[in-house]
């Protein structure tokens, strides 16, 4: 994925950039099905390497398909990529070990969930339940953002036709 | 791409499989991974693949401008109606299990609906977003 | 602490930074919405590295297993996929009508176009 990431910053065709960036996908859906998200991997691969390309296609034929030069220096923001690099490696030093089953996000309110979402629920995906039963604001809140959106793209893109009449 | 007489061939073949298979998706969620986001993008998918290869228009006069966007804010409402049913039927909004005599066959139905309403929506707004897009260069967008 | 339990964590820095690298350095306004997508996945490894147990399976309850990862994070990912989707179709839908504005997809150049239109309009 590094090796991918890298070829993304440095490619100027954007088209090709378009197809790194679904490969990339891709890859990130395959590392999430090894870290048993099966759920998500789905979703990562469907909307981020489908949706995704598709839309981004659409905007670059509309738009041209190459990157000018860069004209300015990288240097200042290769220096701030890089202290941010360093405060956040710094950062994550205090975080939980990989596969702590006593850190802070197994113990609190999961054990519950797993113990008593398919008999409360009936429903044997756990996510599934908790996304539409125990969490169903959130849900609720998140196909109205996906409504807003469709609504601001139609408002953004869309033309108003002109009567013909008066043009003859 | 309409006369390349591989590309239509193979999309006739995938075309209705894909659908089925956002179906299964979409009711399998509760059994294996699935849901409503990922059978409505699925679904979507399917529709773009054959605008991709028969054009614009023939997308357009399968699915009109008018059903997609229907979709897109029926979906939201069916959502919002799972909820005020439950506020209806005594409990407080969005809660399942007063929707039947068994609370968890009332959680079944709420669950079922709910992603109903989900598929919708995103089904409607992507495939609406694709049209938005791909006729804004060759003077296909209307409204 | 060792190289092995926290490496999960760096990769996620680095591709995170790796998408903040683009959106600040590249001029072109498609390349930096690709980077911003970079940087949303990151996040998205940010949230469920710490949720796998190893030995552990995707948590669909059955009875041929007894560990299952953390799902929690799972739910707040799916909703942050589909919403990093909604953000990438405006911004695509935005940067479609800058091109229909000003010719030009390039920063640098919407930048010199509005600063002329400034200075004509003040002079």
């Amino acid at each position: 994925m590094a090796a991918t990431v890298l070829a993304i910053i440095l490619q100027r065709n954007l088209y090709s950039v378009v197809v790194l960036a679904g490969v990339y996908s891709f890859l990130m859906a395959t590392v999430l099905v090894a870290l048993d998200a099966v759920d998500v991997a789905m979703t990562e691969a469907s909307v981020g390497a489908g949706i995704s390309t598709v839309l981004l296609l659409g905007a670059l034929h509309l738009c041209g398909g190459e990157e000018a030069k860069p004209i300015h220096r990288p240097w200042l923001p290769l220096a701030v990529s890089l202290a941010v690099v360093a405060a956040l490696i710094y950062g994550t030093l205090g975080l939980p070990a990989f596969s702590d089953p006593q850190s802070a996000p197994h113990t609190h309110v999961v054990p519950r969930y797993l113990k008593q979402g398919p008999q409360e629920t009936g429903v044997p995906n756990v996510v599934t339940a908790v996304l539409a039963s125990y969490r169903g604001y959130d849900t609720l809140g998140e196909t109205m953002v996906v409504f807003t959106a469709g609504i601001g793209v139609i408002a953004l893109l869309r033309r108003v036709r002109r009567r013909k009449e008066p043009e003859r | 791409m309409r006369r390349e007489p591989v590309l239509r061939v193979v999309g006739k073949l995938l075309i209705p499989y894909t659908l089925l298979f956002a179906l299964y998706v979409q009711f399998h969620g509760d059994f294996g991974p699935g849901g409503g986001f990922q059978a409505g993008v699925i679904a979507a998918s399917a529709i773009i693949f054959y605008a991709l290869i028969f054009g614009l228009p023939a997308a357009r006069r399968l699915v009109p401008d008018a059903v997609v966007e229907t979709m897109g804010a029926l979906g939201a409402l069916i959502y919002l109606g799972v909820g005020f049913a439950g506020l209806a039927l005594g409990g407080n909004f969005l809660d399942y299990f007063v929707l039947d005599a068994d609370p968890v066959a009332g959680q079944h139905r709420g669950i079922f609906w709910v992603e109903i309403g989900v598929l919708v929506t995103v089904a409607g707004v992507m495939l609406k977003i694709f049209y938005m897009f791909a006729g804004r260069g060759h003077g296909l967008d209307e409204r | 602490m060792s190289f092995a339990s926290h490496y999960s964590y760096w990769v996620t820095v680095l591709l995170m930074v790796a998408g903040l690298y683009i959106v600040i350095a590249r001029g072109n306004l498609i390349k930096k919405l690709v980077g911003l997508s970079i940087f949303q996945t990151s996040v998205y490894l940010l949230y469920i590295a710490p949720g796998k147990l190893i030995g552990g399976t995707a948590p669909i309850v059955s009875d041929l297993f007894k560990v299952y990862s953390n799902p929690l994070p799972h739910v707040l990912i799916l909703t942050a996929i589909v919403v990093g989707i909604a953000t990438i179709a405006l911004g695509l839908a935005i940067v479609v009508r800058i091109r229909e504005a000003y010719n030009s997809i390039e920063e640098d150049e919407i930048l010199q176009a509005d600063q002329g239109a400034d200075r004509g309009a003040g002079a």
